[in-house]
């Protein structure tokens, strides 16, 4: 059997699995307001109203859960010169070309620019969402701000569940990830191919 | 559904495919607001709350004669008395009766996310079925002229019916027909415009020159019209110059729409072809050709 990294701790993994439950509930429950064809949403959380009522919680628990994750990461999500190498290569990975890519530590440009479009997305969806939340907030704004409100907090969900796409299908795509959220390890042969610097540097902490 | 039963639903919140609509060979229909004969009884207002059964709460008096201060879920119509000097010197008293407009291109309706909340019927009345309400306050966002109240008991929006129920059956809404002295007038639209149009000729003759009708058209016209003296002002009454729907919720409940949807169905469908055609990322591979 291979030999096993740690990646993630208990506390980060219900960390983020808690920030994903409310993203899929947060999600669902605001598409329902957003497009028509996705007005039946609401029959999961009890109807229009009760949609109505909830999202709002459901998306501040989200923003919340995802600030502790936010002061764990940050550190390690900063981007450097590696990083904007990385990105010149970035084409051929998504060709399936790995072998060019340059050694990176625990996570590569892409998964630091999913970070930082979760964080500011989550920023803009907090923020605005305050301003037309009916019925405790709402009031405390002229409508001009509210309509300028409702169409950033449209355009920040929609980077959030398109970043958010691609955060899911890199984990299904690159086989061995998924388990660092699910198990807390992964192989040595995952981060020496993928993350090369921080396996160096998982092995050194090591020995 | 009371809402669609009636058949005579043009335009529905939320719904993309067309509403039960056979009955609607009927008249556009408008109220005519003559400004230069109201005298601020507020009449109007006793007589909305009487049909329509509502009872405000009582509030303060603000030191003018707006009572209430403003409209409210309650409070469907309120005359606004404004003190305004056009010209250095030469105070005026304009009184305006408030309430819904009733836009030939709502606002509104655009803006509510739920299926049926507003509709528009096909003799121009726009209409809150509140029953289908979930009290977001997207309309709130939508109109143009400040006018739907949600209620802090149901959490519903309410504004003027233009009478639907009494129109429905013949009759004039009741704010028209209480009106002791006609500045309120009600019909098809054509006759409402050129009643209001040979108010202003009238208005003018007699040295009011900016008198006008209030039909703004970037709403597409209203199914309510002022006849007002200052009709190059409307700003002097608190109505604005040339309403529209805003831009941001034009973006907002148009193109943004189909173009985020299409995007989020795109980048599922993109990653499952990229990774049918390009296949996942695994070691065991790298190490062989390593090896």
């Amino acid at each position: 059997m291979a030999k096993l990294l740690q990646r993630y701790n208990d506390r980060e993994r219900m960390n983020h699995w808690f920030i994903a439950l409310m993203f899929v509930l947060a999600g669902l429950s605001g598409l329902a307001f957003f497009h028509p064809a996705f007005f039946f949403l609401t029959n999961l959380f009890g109807g229009g109203p009760w949609t109505r009522i909830l999202h709002p919680f459901l998306g501040l628990l989200m923003v919340i859960s995802f600030g502790a994750l936010f002061v764990r990461l940050r550190a390690e999500n900063r981007i450097t010169d590696a990083d904007r190498e990385w990105k010149k290569h970035m084409g051929d990975m998504l060709k399936g070309d790995k072998a060019s890519m340059p050694p990176v530590g625990k996570y590569n440009y892409g998964q630091k620019m999913v970070f930082w479009l979760m964080t500011l997305s989550l920023l803009v969806l907090v923020i605005t969402g305050f301003m037309f939340w009916r019925p405790w907030f709402a009031p405390y704004f002229p409508i001009p701000v509210m309509r300028a409100a409702v169409l950033l907090h449209s355009v920040a969900a929609v980077v959030l569940i398109l970043t958010t796409i691609v955060h899911v299908y890199a984990a299904i795509w690159v086989k061995g990830t998924v388990r660092a959220m699910t198990r807390g390890t992964v192989s040595e042969d995952w981060a020496k191919v993928n993350h090369r610097l921080w396996y160096d540097e998982a092995v050194k902490r090591r020995s | 559904m009371a809402s669609l039963q009636s058949q005579d639903v043009v335009a529905r919140s939320a719904t993309t495919t067309a509403t039960p609509q056979a009955r609607s060979a009927v008249p556009q229909v408008a109220k005519l607001i003559d400004e230069s004969k109201c005298i601020g009884c507020k009449a109007c207002q006793v007589a909305c709350m009487n049909w329509n059964d509502l009872r405000d709460d009582v509030g303060n008096n603000v030191g003018v004669y707006d009572n209430p201060a403003d409209l409210t879920a309650n409070s469907w119509t309120v005359m606004k008395f404004y003190e305004v000097e056009p010209k250095q010197g030469n105070l005026e008293w304009l009184i305006r009766k408030d309430g819904c407009m009733h836009c030939e291109d709502p606002g509104c309706l655009k803006a509510c996310p739920s299926p049926g909340a507003i509709v528009k019927r096909a003799n121009g009345i726009v209409d809150f079925m509140s029953e289908n309400c979930i009290g977001c306050g997207y309309c709130v966002k939508g109109c143009p002229f400040d006018v739907p109240r949600i209620s802090a008991k149901d959490n519903k929006a309410y504004k003027c019916t233009l009478c639907s129920d009494r129109v429905a059956v013949g009759l004039e809404p009741a704010c028209v027909k209480t009106c002791p002295t006609g500045a309120i007038g009600f019909g098809t639209k054509d006759d409402m415009v050129a009643y209001g149009e040979k108010r202003v000729g009238e208005l003018k003759e007699r040295g009011f020159q900016n008198a006008g009708l209030y039909n703004p058209q970037g709403v597409g016209g209203t199914h309510v019209m002022y006849v007002m003296k200052h009709a190059d002002q409307p700003e002097l009454e608190g109505l604005p110059k040339d309403p529209t729907i805003s831009p941001m919720v034009s973006v907002w409940k148009g193109i943004a729409k189909p173009l985020a949807v299409a995007g989020m169905i795109g980048a599922v469908v993109a990653g499952f072809f990229h990774y049918m055609k390009v296949g996942p990322v695994e070691e065991k591979n790298d190490e062989k050709e390593n090896a």
